[in-house]
């Protein structure tokens, strides 16, 4: 009995090392693939095929050069993303906070039934209504348009049950009664009072719906046909195809450039975006 | 003069018309349509008059009776959630277990959190390529890595053996989604009532006790809640396998999930809208179930929670009856 305790700190810090060693190994997994890529962006494709290096080589010039020979130009691809995913959010966390505000202030016959739609319908996968929404957006001459990727956004039910937890938290009914009382109208009391209380939710809620629609592949794929209105996950499909086969630097300085806006975002604002997906677990 | 609280009521309306609107035309139609759709014989790239099949449910018995695909598509589907989420909620729950006990007070926690989180929101389309490109044959990236560390003779063809593919398929799909995972049930543990530790470590329990004992029995729900988000998440699996390996779906099939299956049908080669409307509507039930099981338990913990509380008052009023 006296010999295992005497065993318990040593046990202990042998227990530490092997802990930080499986941690700080999860921690490389995560990084090395995404190393290589950047590294390999960098390489001619004869350097790439001698083997594994972490060291950049001095060839992004001519893969650049090689990509954009092609046709794969990702400036393009990038403002079609931005305009998609810029306004779809812009949609998603004006509306979503809107519904939500008008679930939490106002008492109407409907509202619990509206509610417990809103949960209902939280689920459903986007496949489940693909084909008819395809057929839908094809008789409407709206394929080959960045309008049904971004309008479905004002009917985002996730978002919208996540602003009313927040406004049930956050909002005081007396400020509506004050804003009412000074003779301010309910949509500038929404848009004056009520936005600014609701900005560190919507700033939350915008980075993910952003994020979201940034990386979704499924509908543009389907929706958009014409080479000049593909976003980024599309053209990274491209990379894929016969005109690329050997070119490796070019393939990886493509794959690249497709990630490297989402790591900006991401070392500038990962406290929030670990903080956010927390609480998005917690609040269900 | 305004009558007081009356007039408001209409705003809620108002506000909520543009969510109203735009959900039954861009999602509520668009759903009825796509099933309407799994009883006609609507196929080819031209549209042409489309008529509800003599027998209206021969899509449907069509994919689930004579279609091998759709329901190696099925299986695929459940092989690979469950290859990627048994190793994903395991290592969460190690993860867990370890940033949240306070005797071992883990350094860099937060870092690590950054580092093993980032998989998760980088665009599944470029991670799929990437792999793709990693694995690749005779001369990848692992292919070289494996022939430095001496443990393959010879280059290994990741993408063309059908449990590789799955394998690595399945790995891509754990390793962006555990550190989500870990982060949601450390915010759980977090959440637990730091008296229920104080009484296990004043009962001498030591970490591997309180963590079965005390951490884990709390953690059910929010366990639930992650394990049903994630099978109606892995039912839509569609990025990683469409780009993954070409043609998508293959070697034989072996990757080929219910979404590809339906994007396969629908937008490759003959246009079976008729098929894929159907292939979706099973996902579309499927995904239904599974959403109706989450609220359900959901709800019951909150019914629970009420008679917990009933049953305290009354004690509480006993008690007080019999003070009195």
């Amino acid at each position: 009995m006296a010999n295992l305790q005497r065993n318990v700190p040593v046990s202990h810090g042998i227990n530490k090392t092997i802990i930080y060693i499986v941690c700080i190994f999860l921690a490389v997994l995560s990084i090395l693939p995404f190393w290589i890529m950047f590294v390999n962006a960098t390489r001619s494709t004869p350097e790439i095929q001698s083997g594994l290096s972490l060291i950049p080589s001095t060839h992004l010039k001519t893969n650049w050069d090689v990509l954009t020979s092609k046709s794969f130009d990702p400036l393009k691809g990038f403002f079609n993303s931005l305009i998609i995913s810029g306004f779809s959010t812009l949609c998603a966390v004006y509306f979503s906070s809107l519904t939500a505000y008008g679930l939490v202030v106002y008492n109407w016959k409907l509202r619990q039934p509206f509610f417990t739609f809103i949960m209902c319908v939280m689920m459903v996968p986007a496949q489940a209504s693909a084909i008819g929404f395809y057929q839908f957006m094809y008789q409407m001459h709206w394929t080959n348009n960045f309008l049904p990727l971004i309008l479905p956004a004002i009917a985002s039910p996730a978002i919208v049950f996540f602003m009313r937890q927040y406004l049930l938290g956050a909002l005081s009914l007396e400020i509506v009664e004050a804003a009412r009382i000074d003779g301010s109208g309910e949509f500038s009391t929404f848009n004056r009072i009520i936005l600014p209380i609701m900005v560190p939710a919507i700033a939350t809620q915008a980075i993910f719906a952003f994020v979201a629609s940034w990386n979704n592949l499924f509908m543009p794929l389907i929706l958009l046909t014409q080479k000049e209105k593909y976003t980024l996950p599309i053209m990274v499909s491209l990379l894929r195809g016969d005109i690329y086969k050997t070119e490796f630097g070019s393939i990886y300085l493509g794959l690249a450039l497709t990630a490297l806006p989402l790591f900006v975002i991401y070392f500038l604002l990962s406290r929030y975006i670990i903080a956010g997906v927390a609480l998005g677990g917690v609040k269900e | 003069m305004r009558r007081k609280g009356v007039s408001y009521a209409k705003y809620g309306y108002i506000f909520s018309l543009p969510f109203i609107l735009v959900f039954l035309v861009f999602s509520l139609y668009p759903i009825l349509y796509t099933a309407a759709i799994g009883f006609t014989d609507m196929k080819g790239l031209i549209p042409k008059p489309i008529h509800i099949l003599d027998n209206p449910f021969q899509n449907f018995k069509d994919l689930l009776l004579d279609n091998a695909s759709f329901r190696q598509s099925l299986v695929n589907t459940g092989l690979l959630w469950i290859i990627n989420f048994i190793p994903q909620i395991i290592l969460a729950l190690l993860l867990t277990a370890w940033f949240t006990n306070k005797r071992l007070n883990l350094k860099g926690q937060g870092t690590f959190k950054v580092l093993l989180y980032m998989p998760n929101i980088i665009t599944a389309s470029t991670i799929a390529v990437l792999f793709s490109t990693l694995f690749a044959y005779p001369m990848g990236p692992v292919n070289s890595l494996f022939h430095a560390l001496g443990w393959s003779d010879a280059p290994i063809n990741f993408l063309q053996d059908k449990m590789t593919a799955r394998g690595i398929v399945g790995f891509i799909q754990f390793w962006m989604w555990y550190g989500n995972t870990m982060i949601v049930l450390v915010a759980g543990v977090l959440g637990i009532n730091p008296a229920l530790f104080e009484a296990a470590s004043i009962d001498g329990a030591n970490g591997v006790q309180t963590f079965f004992r005390v951490t884990l029995p709390s953690l059910r729900t929010i366990m639930l809640y992650t394990l049903i988000t994630s099978m109606i998440g892995g039912l839509q699996m569609f990025d990683i396998p469409q780009l993954f390996i070409t043609p998508a779906g293959g070697p034989d099939n072996a990757t080929l999930t219910t979404s590809v299956f339906i994007y396969g049908q629908a937008f490759k080669g003959s246009y079976m809208y008729n098929k894929a409307a159907a292939a979706s509507m099973i996902m579309f039930v499927i995904a239904a179930v599974l959403s109706a099981l989450l609220f359900y338990l959901m709800r019951d913990r909150d019914a629970s929670k009420l008679k917990k509380q009933l049953k305290k008052q009354k004690q509480a009023a006993k008690a007080a009856a019999r003070g009195a």
